[in-house]
């Protein structure tokens, strides 16, 4: 099953690469990680998707508890929680395309936040699944380059992931 | 005052109260070595080969209850103690390796002896840091040696730039240490504690299984009582040999892969068993599936929360050091009117008496050949029992574990997790330095002595009067059993042929040889290389080169799936 694992680790230098080590040391999947400092800049906050039974859950968990660096770990997937990922896509906009690309972009509440005679960059925030319907409405082809962040998760109400 | 951040490492050893350091010198910790010399508190054994550094400090500390320090230079001084710190990492043992590395301005430039410590050695480390202000040298050793300490226990590696060694810096070594990111649970939840005792008092065939644990805590003295109290069958893991009185008749022997018979069915037919500082790897369960296929009731204490329901599904899990956890187990039980159930615990030990009928240690003595189990069992007669034995890997090895009764912990040394051949003589010398009368016999193989060989100089030049027992059997033993029972008596490179001369090798380093060929000289020269307290003797038995280790629960096969010596 799908989990998103959140937590908050030293600000230091190898943090990430232990983590990361961790994941391919011990064969866990990663389907994305991305990390950054909080409003505590000796913290920072990773946000890890990953999948497995709820044996190898429970590991993962474990083991990235175990790190000297991890502060504390929540999976999100426990409990109520929200989840985001950006993505910026830049497509091939002439012609028709042109105006069918911005009619569907608005349609998902994208933004298109640059643009050239021949391109638009467009800009999407959402669920994952929302991001690849997304790339499921446009034409393929016309698609130039992705780039997503993988996804980020926050708890809802008083579920707090704080020191 | 300010001091250089030599003078600081050094200074923080001092205040750690270390009294041996293990290492070799080299460009990068020229400071370090500088500072040194100029003190005599901390002692510096200079061995042959760092690998040797970390298994010296490495049996330094297995045999004491104190964390072992090595010191290497950077680049292929920190490549060559990556085996030993590895060693020290399967089997939790409290160590700092402190690494030199390039100067600062250098990192990263592909510089002369640069190696990135820090990355070659996260997978096999507790932690590790890159120390690159001399002002954080006191505090990052404080931290490591808390580290390598508290917990579940293992190495610690500090990198110090050449730079960083040499820079100035205000000195006070910090009286505590506060890590916001670890806080080990030292002590077991009470419910849980109580949950467990009332499983253990209403079994009917309880088994106690204890592993390196219960050495690393401390906690013989308490896993005995909670044994005696239970009148469970109580097995040891490898790692676990001494946590409790191998002549106590409740003690059914070590399991696992070349287990008993009585241990691994007790295992194996048991409904509660209490598995204490262990972790049910492969070699102990074998098959996992064929574990899990009879229902029991597990109860599992362990300091380290990862190592619970990792390859087994628990009942209950006791997360807390195991000392800790079984005092307060032992003082709910006392205080229990109920008493374990008397009727049901004699069918269990019937039921244990008839697999130990199997008697599954035995094996037919040779008036001809030199038999191994004989060399050890005679090496029990002649050190009383009390003897230090590390051992190299290999069937020597299980033959050690399963014929040297050990009645204390901290008796036996051994790789247990990585099986690092290599590993014996090097922590033979590290045991003997930490305990400067004691009887320490290092049993090893012609295979693995010859994988550190070179630390017989080091034995010379500080006096380290051990016995090696080398059980030469010109084969690779375990490997070459393997090809016999798996792979159609092929033995693929399993023979060694060309062996030096043992003998006149030890006597060359300055020391005794003596080579036993005839199972009738085995005694007279055992007594003899003990009676040498002051000499460092290599006894070079040649053993019956097709003898084999049994039992055998082969890889993959179930505890109960056994191969007996006498199904052959």
């Amino acid at each position: 099953m799908r989990h998103i694992i959140s937590l908050l680790m030293e600000n230091e230098a190898g943090a990430l690469s232990r983590v990361a080590g961790l994941f391919s040391a011990r064969g866990y999947n990663i389907e994305s990680l991305n990390v950054a400092p909080t409003e505590d800049p000796t913290l920072s906050r990773m946000t890890i998707v990953t999948s497995g039974s709820d044996e190898v859950i429970e590991q993962i968990n474990k083991q990235l508890n175990k790190l000297v660096d991890v502060v504390t770990v929540m999976d999100l997937t426990d409990g109520d929680h929200i989840e985001r990922e950006l993505m910026l896509v830049k497509v091939h906009a002439v012609g028709d395309a042109r105006e069918e690309l911005k009619r569907i972009a608005d349609i998902f509440r994208g933004r298109i936040i640059d643009v050239s005679d021949k391109s638009y960059t467009i800009e999407l925030t959402g669920a994952g699944s929302k991001l690849d319907s997304f790339l499921l409405a446009i034409d393929h082809s016309l698609i130039l380059e992705t780039v997503r962040s993988g996804a980020s998760g926050i708890g809802r109400g008083e579920r707090i992931l704080k020191l | 005052m300010e001091l250089t951040g030599a003078e600081i490492t050094i200074r923080c050893l001092q205040e750690e109260g270390v009294e041996y350091i293990f290492g070799y010198p080299g460009g990068a910790v020229l400071f370090i070595y500088d500072e040194l010399f100029k003190q005599d508190k901390v002692k510096h054994v200079l061995v042959r080969h760092e690998q040797a550094a970390v298994h010296a400090a490495d049996g330094y500390a297995r045999s004491t209850d104190k964390v072992g320090v090595a010191l290497v230079t950077s680049g292929p001084g920190v490549t060559n103690a990556v085996t030993g710190i590895a060693t020290a990492y399967l089997d939790s043992i409290p160590m700092v390796v402190i690494s030199g590395q390039v100067p600062t301005s250098f990192i990263g430039e592909d510089a002369f002896q640069e190696v990135d410590a820090v990355g070659i050695t996260r997978p096999c480390v507790k932690h590790n840091f890159l120390v690159k202000d001399a002002k954080d040298i006191a505090s990052t050793l404080k931290k490591a040696f808390y580290l390598a300490k508290s917990g579940r226990p293992g190495p610690v590696l500090v990198d110090i730039p050449k730079d960083v060694s040499n820079q100035k810096a205000e000195f006070s070594y910090p009286a505590t240490v506060n890590i916001r990111s670890y806080n080990p649970q030292v002590k077991g939840d009470i419910g849980q504690i109580k949950h467990a005792a009332q499983m253990l008092l209403e079994a009917k065939r309880p088994m106690v299984y204890a592993g390196g644990g219960v050495i690393l805590s401390d906690a013989a003295k308490q896993l005995t009582e909670l044994v005696r109290l239970l009148g469970a069958p109580c097995t040891n893991t490898l790692m676990g040999l001494g946590g409790f009185p191998a002549s106590d008749k409740q003690f059914v022997g070590m399991l696992g892969m070349h287990g008993t018979y009585e241990a691994n069915m007790g295992m194996q037919n048991c409904d509660v068993l209490l598995a204490v500082g262990a972790r049910f790897d492969d070699r102990v369960i074998g098959n996992v599936g064929h574990f899990n296929s009879v229902p029991r009731k597990i109860i599992h204490i362990d300091i380290d929360p990862a190592s619970i329901s990792k390859r087994v599904k628990v009942d209950v899990s006791i997360v807390g050091d195991v000392s800790n956890v079984l005092t307060d187990m032992l003082a709910v039980l006392n205080s229990s009117k109920q008493k374990p159930e008397e009727a049901a615990l004699k069918n269990w030990w019937k039921q244990i008496a008839e697999w130990r009928g199997a008697n599954s240690l035995s094996y037919k003595n040779s008036s001809e050949l030199i038999k191994p189990q004989y060399v050890i069992e005679t090496l029990h007669k002649i050190t009383q029992g009390d003897a230090f034995v590390v051992s190299d890997v290999g069937q020597h090895q299980m033959w050690a574990a399963q014929y040297y009764k050990f009645n204390q912990p901290r008796r036996w040394i051994n790789s247990g997790g990585l099986g690092t051949m290599g590993f014996g003589l090097p922590a033979a010398m590290g045991v003997q330095l930490a305990h400067p009368g004691a009887t320490v016999a290092c049993v090893t193989g012609e295979g693995s002595i010859q994988m550190n060989i070179q630390e017989l100089s080091t034995c010379k030049q500080y006096n380290v009067p051990i016995k090696i027992i080398a059980l030469n059997n010109r084969y690779l033993g375990m490997v070459r059993q393997w090809q016999e029972f798996f792979h159609g008596n092929r033995y693929s490179h399993s023979y060694m042929d060309a062996l030096p001369d043992f003998v006149k090798l030890a006597e060359a380093y300055g020391h005794v040889g003596i080579l036993v060929e005839k199972p009738s000289d085995v005694e007279g020269a055992l007594k003899e290389a003990f009676a040498r307290k002051d000499d460092l003797v290599f006894l070079d038995f040649r053993t019956d080169s097709t003898e084999n280790v049994y039992p055998m629960v082969p890889g993959g096969k179930g505890l109960s799936e056994v191969i007996l010596a006498e199904d052959l």
